[in-house]
């Protein structure tokens, strides 16, 4: 396998991977977030503007994370300057 | 398949490019300043004001609110920052329904640039609040080991504003585009919805996350302890 081979493998099946990580973990985080904030509501729910908020910020934050693994995929996929480079070589040749 | 409004270059002359982050930046900038100085430029305080101006009131007291509940003692203050941040993001994530429109944080400029923003408010509103030395204090406030990791968790909080907004503008953008290429015709308008609700979250988010910071920056530590807490909850 040349190089360009081994560039485009391994960034398909890492791209594919960090969205299926990163997907994952952040889902796990918010459901617990939103169950905790759920049975918070029913326990005082004269508070449930600051708690709604207050997951809404947290909620967020936890997103962020997913957001990072879907902006490597979408590098390693669209905008791979490994790829490019490769690419690059082979017109100038 | 497009990342970002910066690849569509409207004119360019030399160094200078005047991509479509840009032109719609400048037109979101022009419809706001206009639109607000129009609104104001008559006000009244008796009971007879115009439909513009109370939505204007509404927008304005409900961020002096939140600021408040933040915990910025003054929010007079910080609503000059905090709420452009808040409505620029916002009227950016709204537009979206003008079709033709790629809301300009979609590109990582952009977001990178309103983090700057922040990043560079939280020491000047700590410092005129609080004085320079103790704000510089705080950076070894638990112990003086603590001082790289308030540096780095100050930077990294910077880049996270910048890549959250980003990503997840760009992510809304890339959705409809790739809907658009599979199915459509009713698809693209539910992802379109869900865009728009995805941006004022985070618009919302990121006015928040700035606030905050910038109480944490500017908290001023009294010497006596504050005992009371809320310890009896109203029945």
């Amino acid at each position: 396998m040349d190089s360009m081979t081994i560039i485009a493998v391994a960034s398909i099946v890492i791209a594919g991977i960090t969205t299926a990580f990163g997907t994952m973990g952040p889902a796990l985080g918010e459901g617990k977030a939103v169950s905790t904030a759920l049975s918070s509501l029913a326990q005082q729910p004269d508070a449930s503007a600051t708690i709604t908020r207050t997951l809404f910020v947290g909620l967020a934050m936890i997103e962020s994370t997913a957001i990072y693994c879907f902006v490597v995929s979408m590098i390693l996929i669209f905008a791979n300057p490994f790829w490019n480079h490769v690419i690059a070589d082979v017109a100038g040749k | 398949m497009r990342l970002s409004p910066d690849q569509i270059v409207f004119w360019h002359h030399g160094p200078i490019t005047l991509n479509a982050t840009i032109v719609f930046t400048w037109g979101l900038m022009f419809a706001l300043a206009v639109g607000s100085k129009l609104i104001t430029r008559r006000l009244s305080t008796d009971l007879k004001r115009s439909r513009w101006q109370c939505l204007l009131e509404i927008v304005v007291t409900a961020i002096e609110k939140q600021i408040g509940e933040v915990g910025l003692h003054n929010p007079k203050r910080y609503i000059g920052f905090l709420g452009t941040l808040f409505l620029f993001l916002a009227a950016a994530s709204l537009c979206t329904v003008i079709p033709g429109y790629e809301p300009p944080t979609g590109s990582l400029s952009t977001t990178i640039a309103l983090a700057l923003c922040v990043f560079v408010a939280v020491p000047i509103f700590g410092i005129t609040e609080r004085g320079l030395g103790s704000y510089l204090k705080s950076y070894v406030k638990p112990t003086f080991v603590m001082l790289p990791f308030n540096i780095i968790s100050e930077i990294s909080r910077t880049l996270a504003l910048a890549v959250r907004l980003f990503g997840n503008m760009m992510s809304g953008a890339m959705i409809i585009a790739i809907l658009l290429t599979i199915v459509p015709f009713v698809f693209p308008i539910v992802m379109t919805a869900l865009g728009l609700l995805t941006g004022m979250v985070q618009a919302y988010i990121f006015s928040i996350l700035a606030a905050v910071y910038i109480a944490a920056a500017t908290q001023v530590r009294k010497p006596a302890t504050e005992t009371e807490s809320e310890p009896e909850a109203t029945h």
